[in-house]
């Protein structure tokens, strides 16, 4: 998963957070991703405006559930992936179904500024999410390098 | 010659969401020897790009006044049923 790889920003990777509710994962991976360089003050403001109309929740295979949050992108200054998980899920609403609620333990916070570009990325981190045992293994990771070797080594070929 | 059939493939920014589904629907339909026009874009543009559309797919609601088919679904993300939203996508491309 190079795409991904790449645009993953180690700083911006946070285990085990014990975030109260969605708001404050987002709040806290944007503060990531303003304080790395990579979007702007205004960033994580429209991101939690925009969950509100236009949630990101994404009910898994596995159980453990995830969301992508993101924004337009005017917010962003150049592409990157912020990632968490949580020892206890918060409540994100479902994509599709809006109405529902998702109790998420992954969340990929993405500053994207050209899909077209990133799709390789964005395909990814799709395959990412309909991986059960990549799922897991993620939500297990005790440290930033595991994931990024979780993400090169077990995500190719499956 | 067969006109291409137009889908329409929405998600809330069209940003990331509408790029996987997208892409996804492209290769699916390429590796069955289906060649379909897709156009990507927000939620809210549907309703002024519906009038060119023979299909739409999308992961987030959408209001359509238009009388054509509506597919709502994150298959193409989480691969839950994304076979059989696929059948279900070639089934209107070949009505």
């Amino acid at each position: 998963m190079e795409a991904l790889e790449k645009l993953l920003v180690k700083s911006a990777i946070v285990l085990n957070y014990p975030a109260e509710d969605a708001k404050d994962v987002v709040t806290e991976l944007g503060r990531h991703l303003f304080e790395a360089g990579y979007v702007r003050d205004s960033f994580v403001q429209a991101a939690l405006e925009r969950e509100k109309t236009l949630p990101t929740g994404l009910p898994l295979l596995g159980g453990i559930n995830a969301a992508i949050p993101h924004t337009d992108v005017e917010h962003v200054l150049k592409p990157g992936v912020a990632f968490a998980t949580l020892p206890q899920p918060v409540t994100f609403q479902n994509m599709v179904l809006p109405e529902e609620e998702v109790p998420v333990r992954i969340v990929f916070l993405l500053a994207l500024d050209e899909p077209k570009a990133q799709v390789g990325m964005l395909q990814e981190i799709a395959g990412v999410l309909q991986n059960p045992e990549l799922i897991e293994d993620l939500v297990n990771a005790n440290d930033c390098e595991d994931v990024i070797d979780i993400i090169r080594n077990r995500g190719l070929g499956q | 010659m067969v006109k291409k059939k137009t889908i329409l493939v929405a998600c809330g920014t069209a940003v990331a969401t509408s790029t996987v589904v997208a892409k996804a629907i492209e290769e699916a339909l390429e590796a069955r020897g289906l060649y379909v026009n897709i156009r990507q874009c927000k939620a809210a543009e549907v309703p002024s790009l519906v009038a060119d559309a023979d299909l739409i797919v999308t992961t987030t609601p959408v209001s359509v006044d238009k009388d054509i088919p509506v597919i709502q679904t994150l298959a193409f993300l989480t691969g839950m049923g994304r076979e059989e939203i696929i059948e279900q996508i070639v089934g209107y491309l070949q009505s």
